[in-house]
């Protein structure tokens, strides 16, 4: 299922989509799964699954050791696809946001067949433009059915209207756009700019007329900031605080415990508004 | 001319040679990665730019460096050995040739920071001494293990006012000093430059850096003609992620009489899976913003390399090497730790040369190209660097200082041992 169908949903109830991110086998291969399904059920509409890769540049510190632990928990690629084949059960959209070496090492089709035979909705590419894309836009409209694969590219600060439009062009499911120049990790607070690049994305995907929501990540870590974008954005994306809570936690059970708590926060958040 | 590209047809409009190259890069960077392109390709065309370049080659770099025939090693190699003595350049390696070219174009878009990756440190000296001399910030990102190595190189940097950051994650290697100066330049990219130290990286990397370094081989080939009367019959280098491999190469490309050789870290030799041969036994992917060769294990993860000279100890190459050799006009090998150990040993005593531990790899390639293309044969070696860094790692690989070998005086201890 397209993350679309969740953002749609979500705007129907007149809030915004909450978007949350764990790695694959963090902090072990099912504690991820138990983790995922308990944001689900505290109220994520879209997940997002990280395929963990040793070379995670875009990765601020916190997604850095979660990774870190669950290679050297020894998760490899077929687990991330169990992972999926669990939380796709559930019925909400899950996609994988990966580095381009895994897929590319495994094969872009094959990865995409193995993808949405697992469920996965669809690709979140944080190292792949459109202009490098061209074997995953084809292998995603491939795969995953008559509407094909979600193929999630990102938009930046720094983007220009003209790659904006290439960007939101080929994009499906949701555009994510960085709301911040820099890694991963929660902030104390919300980029000024970010309602900005949200309103020149928009103003892009109006043009088109595709009705592609955007999603905001990057920095953000607790309700009241998710409250804060979903005044101007259709999704609100959290990965970092959610690893915090599980890195930090003395046991499983209580890092679930927080999960939930955060989860729970993060969805007032993003119905407070509008 | 210094940066005259015109007899390379790669890369692409794109910064594709052949499939290799590209640019795998998170959006927030492609801006810059478009303006700093821009900027090259007008700057390359700018007399007052290049003329500056000229002038700080000439007269702060020392450039032309010398060609010095190697008489005594040339016995040992069966062929007449040349050495062209990039480590005679200010800093002590060919690295200052990219970093001046890359200081001035990081002034000319206005920006009053550069960061850098290094790992035997010659690119991070290098690049602090750019930035001093230009008055540009300057923060160089190294692995914890290379600032252990190189500890010399990092009282360097901070004497010339760099900051020098050590990398605690990952294998702690150059790879891991890369991700960081990556993730550093996502945030600072409005005032900051990333000064990429090798031919590798998104476009237009591996092109601007090739042509900041084709000098070497610009000047090698007049000075072999005038020495010799005629080119070369191999041309041999060092290759890391490949940046004086090229300089030196790609003047000799379309002199199809020209052999080009390229010798990797073998390591403790590739089929014992602790090397850093990353053409020799490495597979396509993405590294770093590229499409290359990389030694990744069967999840595409990038697998841990070992060397003993940390200026090689990299999972990647530089795409345009990976396009030379799937093309076959340029060939590439393995040297293993003692083979290059080895020919470090024999030019100090018969040349009188220390040289880096990553040219020392040259050299052992050129022993052998030596015993292939015999007497008559002229090989021209791109001596990249000088080895005053490496003398803790040579000493203790041959027991050379009382403390690590009971005062052994000469090249006995091989590997940890004493007999």
């Amino acid at each position: 299922m397209s993350a679309q169908t969740a953002y749609d949903k979500a705007k129907a109830e007149g809030r915004a989509a909450l978007v949350g991110y764990l790695p694959a086998g963090f902090p072990t291969r099912d504690g991820a799964i138990d983790a995922l399904k308990t944001m689900v059920d505290a109220g994520c509409d879209v997940i997002e699954i990280g395929l963990p890769y040793t070379d995670p540049m875009m990765d601020g510190p916190t997604i850095q050791d979660a990774v870190h632990q669950a290679l050297v928990g020894g998760v490899r690629v077929a687990d991330v696809f169990r992972t999926v084949e669990a939380v796709a059960a559930t019925g909400v959209p899950t996609l994988v946001m990966t580095y381009w070496n895994p897929v590319d090492h495994y094969g872009v089709d094959t990865f995409a067949r193995d993808l949405a035979s697992a469920g996965g909705a669809g690709l979140i590419t944080p190292d792949l433009t459109p202009e490098e894309g061209g074997a995953w836009l084809e292998a995603s409209d491939a795969h995953g059915g008559g509407q094909g694969l979600d193929r999630v590219f990102l938009v930046a600060l720094s983007s220009t209207d003209e790659r904006i439009e290439k960007i939101t062009g080929v994009s499906r499911g949701f555009v994510y756009a960085a709301s911040l120049m820099g890694v991963t990790g929660a902030r104390t607070a919300v980029d000024t700019g970010a309602p900005r690049l949200v309103e020149r994305t928009r103003a892009v995907i109006d043009k088109a007329g595709t009705g592609l929501p955007v999603g905001l990540g990057l920095g953000v870590g607790n309700g009241a900031q998710a409250a804060e974008v979903a005044r101007f954005a259709d999704g609100v994306i959290v990965g970092s605080a959610f690893v915090r809570r599980l890195l930090d936690a003395p046991d499983l059970a209580s890092g679930l415990a927080g999960v939930r708590a955060l989860t729970e926060e993060l969805a007032e958040g993003v119905r407070a508004t509008r | 001319m210094t940066i005259d590209t015109a007899r390379g047809a790669v890369p692409d409009a794109t910064g594709h040679f052949g499939s290799f190259g590209g640019r795998f890069a998170p959006e927030a960077l492609m801006a810059a990665l478009d303006e700093l392109a821009r900027e090259f390709e007008t700057a390359k065309h700018d007399p007052a730019f290049t003329a500056e370049l000229d002038g700080l080659l000439a007269d702060y770099a020392g450039r032309p460096s010398l060609l010095t025939e190697a008489k005594r090693f040339s016995a040992h190699a069966g062929a007449r050995v040349l050495l062209k003595r990039e480590d005679l350049n200010h800093t002590g390696s060919h690295k200052i040739n990219n970093v001046l070219g890359q200081a001035l174009l990081t002034r000319r878009m206005g920006k009053t920071r550069v960061i850098a990756e290094t790992g035997a440190g010659q690119h991070g000296v290098a690049t602090a001494t750019a930035a001093a001399l230009l008055g540009l910030d300057c923060t160089v990102y190294m692995g914890e293990v290379d600032t252990e190595r190189q500890a010399l190189n990092v009282a360097r940097m901070r004497m010339l006012g760099a900051e020098v950051v050590p990398v605690t994650t990952g294998s702690r290697t150059l790879k891991d000093a890369c991700n960081e100066a990556f993730r550093d330049w996502v945030a600072s990219v409005e005032n900051t430059h990333y000064c990429i130290g090798s031919v590798m990286g998104p476009h237009p990397f591996p092109m601007m850096v090739r042509d900041f370094q084709r000098i070497i081989g610009v000047e090698a080939r007049r000075q072999c003609l005038e020495l010799t009367g005629s080119l070369p019959d191999a041309v041999v280098a060092c290759v890391g992620g490949g940046s004086n491999a090229i300089g030196a190469f790609h003047a000799f490309i379309p002199d199809e009489s020209v052999r080009l050789l390229g010798f990797e870290a073998g390591g403790d030799g590739v089929a014992t899976g602790r090397h850093a041969a990353t053409l020799v036994g490495g597979s396509l992917g993405v590294i770093h913003g590229m499409r290359t060769y990389l030694l990744q294990d069967e999840d595409g993860q990038t697998q841990e390399t070992h060397s003993i000279s940390a200026g090689l100890d990299y999972p990647g190459v530089g795409p345009e090497h990976a396009w030379l050799r799937d093309s076959g006009r340029a060939e590439y090998r393995e040297i293993t730790d003692a083979e290059a150990m080895d020919a470090f040993s024999l030019l100090c005593r018969t040349e009188g040369i220390i040289p880096a531990i990553e040219s020392a790899h040259a050299l052992a390639g050129a022993l052998k190209a030596g015993a292939e293309l015999g007497p008559d044969a002229t090989i021209l070696v791109c001596l990249s660097g000088r080895g005053d860094k490496d003398m803790h790692t040579a000493a203790g690989f041959f027991g050379l200082i009382s403390e690590d070998r009971g005062g052994t005086s000469g090249p006995a201890g091989r590997e940890g041992n004493a007999e």
